[in-house]
């Protein structure tokens, strides 16, 4: 007796094979997916390390500036209300990519990408800023765990704008329209989860003072 | 060879004929061609192969078992009379921080990786683990990251703050060597080893098993091994944090852990202890898994209470959570805190007694057979049992102050380590060798190797709670005479006996390695079946073909194997054998699957993770050395990204025509 | 995994379950307009005094926020409940922990 006999192994790379798998594995979960949400469950204790240390020591600020003498918190609310859009485009470029719509896609990805870079551009700005104020990252306990938190956090949309630009051009080059979906909703959920940590620090850093 | 539908470089492409579709061996979209050799050195350097991974894994623990084995020989002779002479004070202080390292992070850490990585996969019924690129990088970034931290041996002194590198000991003030960066950077970087093997293994083991195998029919070994993975899922980031702030401190000028500056020194203890103790479940539940498959199938009998070891192990993972302070009772938490994670830790005891229990009831009335694999099982039960009442007694926190910081804590957890994780994985070894090699190892060495290890250990490690409670610090380089004590307690006669103990532990573990190279050496194959075991990885040849299966067994009991082997009878209620290990590889076998793709192998893990070391070495001596690490990584990631996992159709060797030749051989 | 599978190799597959998280852009855009008008009202606390319901009400409004992107715009409170509990595992622990953590440097009680 020969059992139906083809077994195709699948998904094992974060873009390709991922859209047929949902019907082969024991949960009937996507691999990457379940993989993409056990990273940001694991992800959730990397910040909250980064916070916490943050909190303990925000109010040790030697003979350096102290928070509200720096934070500037007209422009970093712009700056966190930029962010917090772009996660409204990105969810959009999901939903065109479901649709098979790779214009769309690509069009609400470049866009999400813009918003990120406009972020990082202001927290650019913002760091020069505090620096010249006088904060450095060396200048007390409140500067060394400022920048840490805010630079890791920073670094992460960096490299969600580079997933998001090399999606695009990945896009661009497929000739099977939506075959990319399941990346681009991998790479929304990232960039989702870099926004909500940023929703955290715009509270616990910038609004509720020491 | 034929068979698994790979392209393999020279003997398929000109085997073709010309009217067939072009076979590019290796089609690849921007980098290099993929790689394609399925024997040589070529086919373990970019494998992607779980089995192959497990092996390198394996021996690269076993190689860092016997640096870090010699490293505390050479503690044992400078303590084994007064003032020793053999190390001094500054080489003594790396001498304990890099065997403590090197026997967490780079022996019991990747061994347990390795048994893991080779066996989960067998034992849910896949044919490989859900990432297996993903899976090769892990291995690279262990090898790289014990590379570095190795490598400030050489470059001016090894990391010398203890294995839990408090601050501010660790800080450029009072370790002014470039060992400590070393050491954050290369734990740094296996920790992403433990990161992603985590996350690959988790979703192996959610989503690979095959049909029938239910979460409640895993084996014990692949359930221990599962929150093994939660653990490091969610405890790794926590070191990261800590190694990160370590590092900026000591390369850029940060102040976490300066004192002067204000800075609290017991940050870095919470943020290394709520790694820490997480840490020590990651040690110690693989060989607990171990030894759940091995006592059932040398008692004869099934798991006693499979449902409560499955549980109680999920138990101490979850209340692991809660109790890292312990660590801390000296250090003037306060005393709330204190009886707060003091109670904690007592509960704690409870579901490891519980599998304690449930251990003894398995060999209870069961028709024992003390192979050397058993030997060991029995072993860890024991002096497991041992170092867990001695963590009893640190639970108390008065009784604590006076233990902390002594050998007899020295003594706690060595009995839990190497008494438990250490036992387990030797456990393991004898039970599995067959499965991995197609040989048996000696069981006369073995029984040798098991025996020497058990009074060597006992000797090694027994004496230091005499030496504890007599007030020996651990840590101090060397104790003099006059300071000795008298009679029964004195500190010479039981710091003499260690040493000795570590010698014959030496021999013991030599023996090992002794017997490594006689069965390799030996021509006599394992039979099929050897124990007459229970679970899914012996339902495959040995060692297994490469993809794993001939066709995807279909599970309906917990130890399928054994159900398939043996049934009950009707009227005696015994069971008896109704069919032979031989004749369920056969069915399988018969039912083969006819076109089975297995992942091709790929240079980019290996590539991605040698961009690592570079960037290391960068951070430590000059940035643009790590900014070419990272243009490394950047290429490594470019090419994988555009790398399909498993080959195009077009790529893949004709698929054989019958079931019977599928992984006929393998390289 | 299972033996009786599709030989698939066509990326056409990723359609039918893409419909099922229901959510129009309309929706979408309903869920950022509140996000941008909490976002006001939290911007709003620096201008106003909001007198004790300063602190409680910020952390209410993160918190809300917070688990608006997950359950929305990222699907969790559509997909299968197991994506939420391995995410929420990890969410809780760290809180726990975390809490726990600065609870025994007194950070609560400044
Ligand atoms: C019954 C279970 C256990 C209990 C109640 C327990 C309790 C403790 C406590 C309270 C300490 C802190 C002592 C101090 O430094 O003041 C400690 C230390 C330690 N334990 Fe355990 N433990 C248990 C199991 C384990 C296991 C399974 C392992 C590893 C496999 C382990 C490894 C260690 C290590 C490495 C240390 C040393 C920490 C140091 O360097 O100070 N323990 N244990
Ligand atoms: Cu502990």
């Amino acid at each position: 007796m020969l059992r139906p006999a083809t077994v195709m192994r699948l998904g094992h790379h974060m873009a390709d094979t991922a859209t047929h798998e949902a019907h082969v594995t024991s949960t009937g979960l996507s691999n990457v997916k379940l993989g993409m949400w056990l990273f940001l469950g694991s992800e959730c204790l990397l910040f909250g390390g980064l916070i916490s240390t943050y909190m303990l020591y925000r109010g040790r600020v030697s003979n350096g500036p102290t928070p509200e003498q720096i934070y500037d918190i007209p422009f970093t609310s712009v700056s966190s209300f930029v962010l917090l859009m772009s996660s409204l485009t990105m969810v959009l470029a999901v939903a065109a990519a479901h649709k098979k719509d790779d214009r769309g896609t690509n069009l609400w990805l470049t866009v999400t990408a813009l918003l990120g870079a406009t972020f990082v551009g202001g927290q650019v700005y913002e760091f020069t800023a505090f620096y010249n104020e006088g904060l450095g990252f060396t200048t007390s306990l409140f500067g060394s765990s400022f920048y840490t938190l805010t630079g890791f956090h920073g670094v992460h949309v960096t490299v969600g704008i580079i997933m998001l630009i090399a999606l695009v051009a990945i896009n661009k080059r497929s000739r099977v329209p939506g075959s990319k979906s399941e990346t681009v909703e991998m790479i929304g959920l990232y960039w989702h989860f870099v926004d909500i940590v940023w929703i955290i620090i715009f509270t616990l850093v910038y609004l509720i003072p020491v | 060879m034929a068979i698994i539908e790979r392209p393999a470089p020279g003997t398929t492409v000109p085997a073709l004929t010309p009217a067939a579709p072009a076979i590019t061996p290796s089609r690849t979209y921007g980098a290099l061609r993929r790689p394609v050799a399925t024997t040589g050195w070529k086919s373990w350097l970019f494998t992607v192969d779980h089995k192959k991974l497990g092996l390198m894994y394996g021996a690269t623990a076993l190689f860092f078992f016997i640096v870090g084995g010699l490293e505390a020989v050479l503690i044992r002779l400078q303590l084994a009379a007064p003032d020793g002479k053999v190390l001094n004070a500054d080489l003594y202080n790396q001498m304990f921080t890099m065997h403590a390292t090197t026997m967490v992070f780079l022996f019991v850490m990747p061994m347990a990786a390795g048994f893991a990585n080779y066996f989960v996969p067998l034992q849910i019924g896949a044919r490989d683990v859900a990432f297996p690129r993903i899976n090769a990088f892990g291995f690279w970034c262990l090898l790289a990251g014990g590379i570095v931290v190795n490598l400030a041996w050489f470059l001016g002194g090894a990391a010398d703050g203890g294995w839990f590198m408090y601050a501010p000991n660790s800080g450029p003030v009072f370790s002014p060597s470039k060992g400590v960066d070393f050491w954050t950077l290369g734990l740094q970087i296996a920790g992403i080893a433990s990161l992603t093997g985590a996350i690959n293994l988790i979703v192996t083991v959610l989503n690979m098993r095959a049909p029938g195998m239910t979460l409640m029919k895993m084996p014990v070994f692949t359930w221990m091994i599962t929150v093994v993975q939660f653990l490091l899922l969610f405890a790794v980031p926590v070191i990261t944090v800590a190694l990160f702030l370590l590092t900026f401190q000591r390369s850029f000028g940060a102040q976490f852990f300066d004192v002067a500056a204000g800075a609290d020194p017991l940050l870095w203890q919470h943020l290394f202890w709520i790694f820490g103790h997480p840490e020590v479940y990651i040690l110690i539940l693989p060989s607990f898994g171990i030894i759940s498959e091995v006592l059932p199938v040398f008692s004869r009998k099934p798991l006693f209470g499979y449902p409560f070891v499955v549980f109680s192990g999920a138990a101490i993972g979850f209340v692991g959570w809660g109790v890292w302070a312990h660590h801390m009772f000296a250090s003037g938490l306060g005393p709330v805190s204190v009886a707060v994670f003091s109670l904690a830790t007592m509960a704690i005891a409870v579901p490891t007694g519980v599998k304690i229990i449930n251990w003894t009831l398995t060999m209870w009335g069961g028709k024992l057979v003390f192979t050397t694999a058993m030997k060991f099982a029995i072993g860890l039960v024991v002096l497991f049992t041992i170092g867990g009442l001695s963590g009893v007694t640190h639970s108390v926190a008065p009784s604590d102050t006076q233990q902390t910081d002594t050998y007899y804590i020295v003594a706690h957890f060595h009995y839990v380590l190497f008494g438990g994780a250490i036992f387990g994985i030797f456990s393991g070894f004898y039970y599995w060798w067959p499965k991995m090699f197609g040989k048996m190892l000696n069981e006369r060495l073995g029984s040798w190797n098991f025996w020497l290890m058990v009074i060597g250990m006992n000797m090694t490690f027994g004496p230091m709670h005499i030496l504890g409670l007599q007030g020996q610090p651990r840590r101090m380089y060397v104790w003099t005479e006059a300071r000795a004590g008298e009679g029964f307690f004195n500190l010479g006669f039981w710091n003499l006996i260690a040493s000795i103990g570590s010698l014959i532990l030496t021999v013991g573990i030599g023996l090992f390695l002794i017997n490594i190279v006689v069965t390799a050496r030996s021509k006599v194959r394992a039979p099929l079946d050897p124990w007459n075991a229970r679970s899914l990885e012996w339902m495959t040849s040995n060692p297994p073909k490469e993809h794993n299966f001939d066709s995807i067994p279909h599970v309906h009991h917990l130890d399928e194997f054994f159900h398939r082997k043996y049934e009950e009878d009707p009227t005696t209620h015994t069971m008896r054998e109704v069919a032979s290990a031989e004749d369920v590889l056969a069915e399988l076998e018969r039912n083969a699957d006819k076109h089975i793709h297995m992942p091709s192998p790929s240079y980019w893990p290996l590539v991605l993770a040698c961009g690592m070391p570079f960037v290391a070495l960068g951070i430590i001596y000059s940035i643009p050395v790590a900014i070419a690490g990272g243009l490394i990584m950047l290429y490594a990631l470019y090419g994988w990204a555009l790398e399909p996992a498993t080959a195009p159709e077009s790529d893949f060797d004709a698929p054989s025509s019958n079931g019977h030749a599928v992984g006929a051989s393998h390289g | 995994m299972t033996t009786d599978t599709t030989h698939n190799t066509a990326p056409s597959h990723g359609t039918d379950h893409a419909v099922e998280h229901g959510m129009s852009t309309r929706g979408y855009i309903n869920i950022a307009l509140i996000l941008a008008a909490i976002t006001a009202l939290e911007v709003s606390t620096y201008y106003v005094d909001f007198g004790p319901l300063f602190l409680p009400s910020l952390l209410i409004m993160m918190v809300v926020k917070f688990f608006m992107v997950v359950s929305y715009f990222m699907h969790l409170k559509f997909d299968n409940k197991l994506f939420s509990w391995l995410f929420y595992a990890g969410l809780f622990l760290a809180v726990g922990v975390y809490v726990a953590a600065l609870a025994t440097f007194h950070f609560f009680l400044r």
